[in-house]
């Protein structure tokens, strides 16, 4: 199942208050804007940065709107589209790749039901293809938000993990 | 004088005498050389992003950039070797690759950097597949046209956005060959802080960013037997189209563009250096009204169409400081479509106007609500200069060999003051000249207030009326008006009237002027402008004998009822997306 | 194990990370107050004179950096300590953040007082944010303790450290662009010069070391046993941490002392290959490395014998692939990296990457041409000699040194 139109996104008061204290966490320092929208993305149960957001962070900072929006789409930690409450992100750079993250991957997309990119019907997860993030000694290794599970060279273990969360 | 180091290297192994801080670009061309080049830009920093302009430089086991690589003593460069051409043509196949090549229906089409690049390298077979990632083209606005699969990210539309004019609309977003050049979220340009300036277009190597094509509305009106066709043209295109047509930088070519005009099938030529005199007159006592009355100081100009969209959009709170003044091409229009047609009784609906501007906002401008009455625009084509270059091409006229001719009347005379008025400083002066006489009855001696003239971004000068002094203050670009707008706010502007241009160097240096307008050219054509005003039999506004008919005739006086009800206007705050 | 030293590593597992105490319980900040005694220009030359090489991929002379930095004047200077270690198979500087945070703040007050700079940024990969309370609280608690902040014990020398977070972006580890995103920006290259060391950081005269070359600072001036400079020969003296990985059974972090054989990284510290499959080939340095197969394995491991056999110590990584994966599928995936990872802003890195891409899976599919081959070649060639930075320029070091070492694989049947 795969989420079709998001409706327009809606800053609650809660969520104002909030990013404003993300922002105050960071002085209001726009050189750390980065550190800012990570922050503010972990704060949006889906983990991105909805228009709206990036507008109102933009004008409390202050901040060019157009900055935001080049390191939202720059950087692959953060996004300008809504991803799950668990990105699934699975490491296909090389140590994993020879270390069978192609089936751990073919494991991920048949426990969860969705193709990279998509959003399982509850919006619970998504699955990213990710760059090397470190964690090779482990290989191959999946991370969500944030924590590293490595070794999950058998369905078993892969399905085990994903339970954590389901 | 101070002492320059001179910098001896050789290029090509020809020896060349630099001085210290020149580029390898600039070095090579000093001796005829032409390097490649396509992010490249005279006005702007050196980004180095396409690499076009790679060569070999004796010691360096890597290629250098031209455009970005100060010249060293005892330097050897070589701009073609065979690993420099491989390495050039190999960039321009893999640029070409990625572009969208169809180039017969491209506006850009015979004026493409990118096209005279492989005309000159010859590339007739692509040697990589294409990759072309093919976007909607963005034509929702009236002024300028996005074409994202003509972009080569070269990144001169992003640079001339944030550095020249701190509007920032324009950024890159995304990366490696997803890499785009577009607005936040992909909103339409007129959904973000764009001004409609149009600068992004002019500095534009291809035909990713283009003003919005009107030629097409004109010449079916220039057909049309039952259409009286009329014609303004601004003063800033006189000096600016001869470009195109082998003049050197700001050449005059007044009356060629009139017998252009003529030729080209519009039944009057008239020129906006009329309306810019009757700007003057309404703006003028405007500020003498406002300083009388202790209305809302400083009063700003009101005149350019991309700082009025940057007010409009960034400080609307500002707002009442705008004189209420219309624009002059606005002027011209309201006159054409009510004085004019009485005159010569033809009814409204069947006069078309057309207006000749060096500027994309002006279309626009002629687009808002405001500048028409009935249901009708005041004016209704705008045409940027490089439109009018190919309304000339269209024709076929050999522009060189145009004799000259003269605009016609009663809309067609222009004193010196209406002619300045597209340099930087030329509102300011115009008033001046025609404020000072008003407030002192005598004639400013000399008549030239040169302290408001030149390139600075923000020029400041005080003038003793007898009674008061007045100071004012002149910028232009939007980067400065925002300066300017944020000293306001503050309360830091003691002044008592500020001219302010979106564009570089003024009108002449507007978004819609030809390709490769340089600041160097900017000067060159101000520097023309003053030259059009020392040879004018008037030379200041109120003198202008077609003015002082109109007020005679029509208006009555600047102020009056009428004039209120044609020439001025109020503008408002454009909302933002979001309010928070 | 016989191979591995404990130099850089020795304070790992000896000590809390957690607790400023319990560094001051093992000899913790006794090199900066030792430093602090010193002239700058004598640390600078302690490190000059061990021949330490800068360890995230350059290998510039860092005493001769930190002399240079040291050299330009002005008010204002700041440090950068480089933690946004991306490249594949490459995770020793994780090691040293989760086992000895506290030494790393130490060397980065160390390298402040050195080139008299007054504030330090630590940029760290989003992918390590699990150790941002590590870091945090080292630094916390330093300034607590009167290491780090205004006067540090009780000198002239104020110095704070700052730590900032990536965001998924390898090519953040270049210098330009890591401080482009501490500017709080999109982190793409900008053209060199100005150089760092000039105008970095906000414009500011910048020292840029990774995180393994700060943390043999403080080891290395408390090394009066001269333990260092033992180990190794030549211009590769010391030890070095290597990340291993790929097809061995025993992948992880390692100290070794340079002029370790290669044999002797894969088979005896990495245990081998196995499932008894035989050796492929060994990338080192991370994904921007160069490539060789079994005939690199009796090579000591040191700046100049790898780069006589062809290729390079770079991040320190060695990434073993076994006869399981063809060289062609081991291209693939390192283009696949550069092709996410390219910031997309010069001509050659952002379409090269892609048309390399778009040819290695002609080649996979058999329907490449020796026409294609040749127009990869190119390709590469242009990107490494015209690129604006060093993402671009070592992009295509795989392929480029795979041509060489396997020939066989880009030999086609037939010109086309």
């Amino acid at each position: 199942m795969v989420t079709e139109v998001t409706p327009e996104f809606v800053i609650t008061d809660e969520l104002a208050r909030e990013i404003d204290r993300v922002l105050d966490e960071h002085g209001h320092d726009a050189t750390q804007i980065v550190g800012v929208l990570l922050d503010v993305q972990a704060l949006i149960e889906q983990q991105y940065v909805p228009q709206p957001v990036a507008f109102y962070v933009a004008q409390k900072l202050p901040i060019k709107v157009s900055v935001i929006y080049d390191c939202l789409t720059f950087y692959s930690a953060l996004s300008p589209t809504p991803r799950a409450k668990y990105p699934v992100q699975v490491c296909r750079s090389i140590a994993c790749k020879v270390n069978g993250s192609d089936s751990l991957f073919e494991t991920v997309k048949e426990i969860l039901g969705v193709e990279p990119g998509q959003v399982t019907y509850d919006g619970r997860f998504t699955i990213e293809e990710v760059s090397c993030f470190g964690a090779c000694d482990v290989a191959p290794a999946i991370r969500i938000n944030g924590k590293v599970y490595g070794h999950l060279d058998t369905p078993d273990k892969i399905r085990a993990v994903l339970a954590e969360f389901m | 004088m101070e002492d320059v180091q001179m910098i001896h290297l050789k290029i090509n192994n020809l020896p060349v005498t630099v001085p210290k801080g020149t580029k390898i670009l600039q070095a090579a061309e000093s001796i005829g050389i032409d390097i490649p080049h396509l992010c490249f830009h005279p006005d702007q920093r050196a980004k180095a992003r396409c690499r076009i302009c790679s060569v070999e430089v004796v010691g360096n086991r890597r290629l250098l950039a031209a455009c970005s690589t100060e010249v060293w003593e005892g330097m050897e460069v070589f701009t073609d070797s065979q690993i420099v051409r491989d390495t050039q043509v190999g960039i321009l196949q893999l640029i070409m690759a990625d572009h969208d090549k169809n180039c017969l229906n491209c506006a850009r089409n015979q004026r493409c950097e990118l096209q005279a690049l492989c005309a000159r390298f010859n590339i007739q077979i692509p040697n990589v597949p294409d990759v072309t990632k093919y976007r909607t083209t963005e034509n929702t606005n009236p002024s300028i046209v996005r074409n994202p699969a003509k972009c080569i990210k070269c990144g001169r539309c992003v640079r001339v956005c944030k550095d020249t004019q701190g509007v920032e609309a324009l950024t890159y977003a995304s990366r490696s060959d997803d890499l785009i050049v577009t607005t936040p979220y992909n909103l339409s340009m007129e959904k973000t802080d764009c001004t409609l300036c149009g600068q992004c277009s002019l500095v534009c190597p291809t035909g990713a960013i283009v003003e919005k094509d009107d030629t097409q509305v004109v010449l079916n009106a220039l057909q049309d037997p039952n259409t009286h066709v009329i014609v303004q043209v601004a003063p800033a295109v006189r000096v600016a189209l001869g470009d195109a047509f082998g003049y050197k930088g700001g050449a005059i070519v007044t009356g060629q563009m009139v017998s252009a005009l003529k030729m080209l099938g519009f039944d009057r030529v008239f020129d906006t250096n009329f309306s810019a005199d009757l700007t003057i007159m309404e703006e003028g006592s405007e500020l003498l009204h406002r300083i009388e009355t202790g209305g809302k100081m400083p009063m700003l100009t009101s005149c350019s169409p991309g700082w009025i969209n940057f007010i409009e959009k960034h400080y609307p709170n500002l707002l009442p400081h705008l004189s209420t003044a219309k624009s002059p091409m606005s002027m011209f229009g309201a006159i054409a479509k009510t004085y004019y047609a009485k005159q010569e009784g033809i009814p409204v609906k069947n006069i078309f106007t057309v207006a000749i501007m060096p500027c994309t906002a002006k279309k626009f401008e002629a687009a808002r609500p405001e500048m028409g009455r009935d249901g009708m625009r005041d004016v209704d084509a705008v045409l940027t200069t490089r439109e009018f270059i190919k309304l000339i091409h269209y024709v076929g006229l050999s522009f060189k060999d145009l004799p000259e001719s003269e605009f016609d009347s009663p809309l067609g005379t222009g004193s010196g003051a209406g002619a300045i008025f597209g340099a930087t400083g030329g509102v300011m002066e115009a008033a001046l000249r025609t404020v000072y006489e008003k407030v002192t009855g005598k004639e400013a001696k000399p008549l030239e207030f040169t302290d408001v003239r030149g390139f600075e971004g923000v020029k400041e000068a005080t003038y003793d009326l007898g009674v008061r002094k007045v100071k004012v203050a002149v910028c232009h670009t939007l980067l400065n008006a925002r300066k300017m707008m944020d000293r306001l706010e503050k309360g830091e502007c003691d002044y008592d009237f500020i001219e302010i241009m979106a564009c570089p160097g003024g009108c002449i240096g507007g978004g819609g002027q030809p390709y490769d307008t340089t600041n160097e050219i900017r000067k060159q054509r101000i520097a023309s402008l003053y030259e059009i005003d020392k040879g004018l039999p008037y030379r200041k506004s109120h003198e202008n004998p077609d003015i002082i008919t109109l007020y005679k005739d029509f208006l009555g006086e600047p102020l009056s009822d009428t004039s209120h009800h044609l020439l001025h206007t109020t503008y408002h705050q454009v909302h933002k997306l979001y309010e928070f | 194990m016989g191979n591995e030293a404990r130099f850089i590593t020795k304070n790992f597992g000896k000590y809390d990370p957690m607790s400023l105490d319990s560094y001051l319980s093992i000899g913790g900040y006794s090199a900066l107050k030792r430093a602090l005694k010193m002239d700058g220009e004598d640390i600078a030359s302690a490190i000059a004179e061990a021949k330490v090489k800068g360890r995230g991929g350059a290998a510039y002379d860092m005493g001769r950096k930190w002399s240079q930095s040291r050299g330009v004047k002005a008010p204002h200077k700041v440090v950068i300590c480089n933690a946004d270690e991306g490249e594949t198979c490459t995770f020793k500087d994780r090691e040293i953040i989760t086992n000895d945070p506290f030494n790393l703040i130490e060397a980065i007050t160390i390298c402040g007082y050195t080139v008299n700079a007054q504030d330090g940024y630590i940029y760290m990969r989003e992918e390590y944010r699990h150790l941002r309370p590590r870091l945090l609280n080292a630094i916390k608690e330093a300034e607590e303790k009167g290491f780090l902040g205004d006067h540090i014990q009780g000198t002239d020398f104020s110095f704070h450290i700052h730590l900032y977070s990536g965001a998924g972006a390898y090519v953040c580890g270049e210098g330009t662009a890591l401080i482009r995103s501490i500017e709080g920006k999109a982190g793409r290259p900008r053209m060199k010069p100005p150089f760092m060391k000039v105008s970095g950081l906000f414009a500011l005269p910048t020292c840029v070391n990774n995180v393994e070359s700060f943390a043999i600072v403080p080891h290395l001036l408390m090394d009066d046993d001269r333990e260092y400079v033992s180990y190794g020969s030549g211009e590769s003296l010391g030890t070095k941490l290597i990340s291993l990985g790929g097809n061995v059974r025993r992948p992880g972090v390692y100290e070794i002392p340079f002029g370790t054989t290669v044999r002797d990284i894969v088979y005896d510290l990495g245990q081998g290959i196995p499932g008894g499959h035989s050796l492929r080939l060994i990338q080192f340095g991370g994904a921007s490395g160069k490539v060789s197969d079994e005939r690199i394995l009796d090579t000591p491991y040191t700046y100049d014998d790898l780069k006589a056999a062809g290729v390079t110590v770079g991040s320190g990584s060695v990434l073993v692939i076994d006869s399981r994966t063809s060289v062609l599928d081991f291209l693939r995936m390192t283009q696949d990296f550069f092709s996410e990872e390219s910031c997309g802003q010069c001509t050659p890195c952002r379409e090269g990457n892609l048309h390399i891409k778009l040819i290695l899976a002609k080649m996979a599919r058999g329907e490449a041409t020796q026409a294609d081959i040749r127009e990869m070649k190119k390709i590469a060639s242009i990107m490494s000699i015209s690129s604006l930075c060093g993402l671009g320029e070592s992009a295509q070091n795989a392929l480029l040194s795979a041509m060489k070492v396997f020939p066989k694989t880009f030999e086609i049947g037939g010109e086309n």
